[in-house]
Parts: C-alpha cells; structure tokens; sequence
C-alpha cells in the first residue's frame, strides 16, 4: 500500500517549514513509521542541514528526475532512525530544473517504499510551490502568530483548496505569555482567521535553535520540552485523537519550570 | 488617574488590533482574487434595482472602501427612468414599485456592509455602517 504524501507549506519564509519537517518526520519515524522527506526547496537546500546529513549527499532530486540515478541512490538514511531517510534538493540549480510531473512521479515513487512521504515546500506560491503540492494529497500549513504569516499562509490556503488537498494547520513559535496578555493572537484566532483545522501548537523556545545548530531531531533530546509536543502531532496525524495542550492556562510555564528544575 | 484609568480603556490590546486588520485585510485580498464574485453580485444588483426603476447597466460601477473598522461596498448605479405609481414596472415586472416615490436622482448610492466572513462584524459595527440610504443588496 503506497503512504500518504503530505507537503508542508506556509507561504511566507522563515516559519518553520523546515524544522518542523524534519522534526515531525523524526517524530513519525520514532514512532515505527518508514518516513522519507523531500526537500523541494531547490537551489536552497536546508532540510539535511537541519537533520545534520550534509555531508552525505550524493545525488539529489534533478538528478533523479533527469535520470542520472535512482531514487534509492539518492534518499540519505538518517542512521539515528532505522526508518528516515531524505531526499536532497539541488543546490546549484534553479527551481525550473524540475517540471511539476516530475516531482509528482518522484513523490509517488517514495510514497511507494514509507508510511509517510513529507514534502518541504519552499516559500511563495511561484513554480517551487506548485512543484511541492504537484504531488500532495494533504497539506500541512505551518504559520506563526503574526499578521504577515498569516496573510501569507491564507493564500496558500486559497491556493491549496483551489487544488482541493485537505489542509491542517500547525501555528509555530506559540508565546503563551504574550497571549495571555493580549499582545499575541490566540491559536483559536488564527484558526478562525484561517478557517483550518488545527493539527498543532508548538511553543516559542529556544531549545529548537539549540537542536538545530546541532542538527539534531528535537525528538531524541530526552530532556527537550518540545519533544512530546512533536510527538503528539505525530500522534495526530496517524490518526490518533491526542488532546490538545492548553497554553492558555496559567499553570502551564509553572509546569515548565518545574520540569526545568527536575532536569 | 484618571487619565491612566483612560488611557488603559481606550487601548485595546495589540491582539485584538491584529484579528481586525487581517479580517480586513484578507476580504479585501479575497474580492480581489475572485473578480468574478464582484461581477455576479453586480449582475444580480442591478437585476433587483430593475424590477423597480430603469437603471444603465453599462455605467454601473462598484467599489469597496476601507474604512477605519469595515469594508464597504459603494454601488453607483445611474437610474435612466423612474415609472409614474402605478403606471407600470420599467422591467415589466408585475410587482409593487415602491421605488417610485424615490427622488429623480441621477444617481442611487447604496452601502451596504459586506460581510465576507460568518463571524465578521459584530452588531455594535453593523449598527455604525447604518446609513439613512436603502441598502438595495446585502453581500454575505
């Protein structure tokens, strides 16, 4: 039975698109999962920097659509996870090196081989994104709290249902404070703004950047606050109905620190 | 502190100044996106204002204003003819033509609020986009 191929899109850049498909495809392959990601960010790879594989690439996505290796040449196992494994964008060439039926027949190919095939959509709604949804059937839109993420993230959503592919939403970088304080809009803001199902809420917090520049998936830092937060999204898009974490609640960051200090 | 007390009521939190400026903001992206929904709600303006009054379909214009809490929709619809009362519907229309007692402008300026979204504008603001001018149509 083929996976499902899912792309992970936002509009604006600098969102979290691409920590948050490396660490969602960590979570899933943790999980049991068999999990490729596909970096559709051509001529601006950053997906193997994030999961700290850049030293292995060898071919990448053009390459496989021009024929010149196979997709299992290409897909990098992440040793970390029996069952993840990347598949690099470009970096030297341009988003027109690659039509939409190609990228969709290479996405169709990887879904044929994992449970989940994630896509790491580039920013905007030019030929990189349409490349990105070619071969979609559900979208997973990551926005933050923010005025211009989500008039950006709109438009994809207005793109995306153009395309009828399902979409769930992930609001990043989450201020629990600031929302309690009125100087940040709530998740139930956006997703009214948005008229999207919600999949996720992942804090603001700093540990993200401190996992990153190590390259490593938040999911296997034991002591990461983040990490069931990843895990929980997993959860959901498996299917399982996960509740969701109250960050309006005042006790929340007490429980924070508290499981700071027992750390 | 009074002038605090104030200045605390009249501030409203930022949050709350965001979700206003994106409601807005995304109606207006929609309508821009989708010319075709302005030309339908044209079509079927001008069918209704029809059925009383003689309008030139050719004139008639749209356009959306923002203003400081609301999008409004201004409809300028040029009237050719208005029917004595009861001397029959220009449109052929065998309905009653109340509009026949309107004042021979040239032109009918209509406003009604657009509500582009279910949860859009709550009663306080429709209140205030109340104008004395019959608000022929209303878009939702």
């Amino acid at each position: 039975m083929s996976g499902r191929r899912i792309v992970i899109t936002s509009g604006k850049g600098g969102v979290g698109k691409t920590t948050t498909t490396a660490n969602l495809g960590a979570a899933l392959a943790k999980r049991g999962a068999r999990v490729i990601l596909v970096d559709a960010d051509i001529g601006l790879r950053n997906l193997d920097l994030v999961l700290g594989l850049e030293k292995r690439i060898v071919f990448d996505v053009v390459e496989v659509a021009e024929g010149r290796c196979q997709l299992r040449q290409a897909l990098i196992k992440d040793k970390r996870f029996e069952s993840l494994s990347i598949l690099p964008a470009a970096q030297t060439r341009d988003k027109d090196a690659i039509t939409e039926q190609q990228f969709a027949a290479i996405v169709e190919q990887a879904a044929e081989q994992a449970d989940f095939v994630l896509i790491d959509c580039p920013a905007g709604i030019e030929a990189g994104f349409r490349n990105a949804i070619a071969g979609a059937q559900e979208a997973i839109v990551v926005t933050t709290p923010e005025v211009s993420a989500i008039r950006d993230a709109d438009r994809v959503v207005g793109k995306l249902n153009e395309k009828k592919i399902p979409i769930r939403l992930i609001v990043n970088r989450l201020r629990p404070a600031m929302v309690r304080s009125g100087d940040m809009l709530s998740v139930d803001d956006v997703c009214e703004i948005l008229s999207v199902e919600l999949l996720g809420i992942v804090p603001d917090d700093e540990e993200i950047i401190d996992t990153t520049n190590r390259g490593e998936p938040i999911v296997l830092d034991e002591s990461a606050k983040l990490r069931t937060i990843y895990d929980k999204i997993a959860r959901r898009m498996e299917g399982e109905v996960v509740a969701f974490t109250n960050f309006d609640a005042q006790g929340l960051f007490g429980r924070l620190f508290g499981a700071l200090k027992a750390g | 502190m009074i002038e605090w007390l104030k200045k605390m009521l009249g501030t409203q939190p930022s949050s709350n100044t965001a979700k206003e400026r994106l409601r807005l903001v995304l109606m207006t992206d929609h309508l821009a996106l989708a010319p075709e929904i302005i030309e339908n709600m044209k079509r079927d303006l001008v069918d209704v204002i029809s059925r009383y009054v003689e309008v030139d379909r050719q004139k008639v214009e749209i356009d959306f204003e923002r203003e400081d809490r609301a999008l409004a929709m201004m409809a300028s619809i040029p009237i050719i003819a208005v029917n004595r009362p009861g001397g029959g519907t220009p449109a052929d229309e065998a309905e009653p033509t109340p509009a026949a007692e309107a004042p021979p402008a040239a032109q009918a300026t209509a406003s009604p609020s657009v509500a582009a979204t279910p949860t859009a504008g709550d009663p306080a603001k429709r209140k205030r986009r109340k104008k004395p001018s019959a608000n022929p149509a209303t878009a939702h």
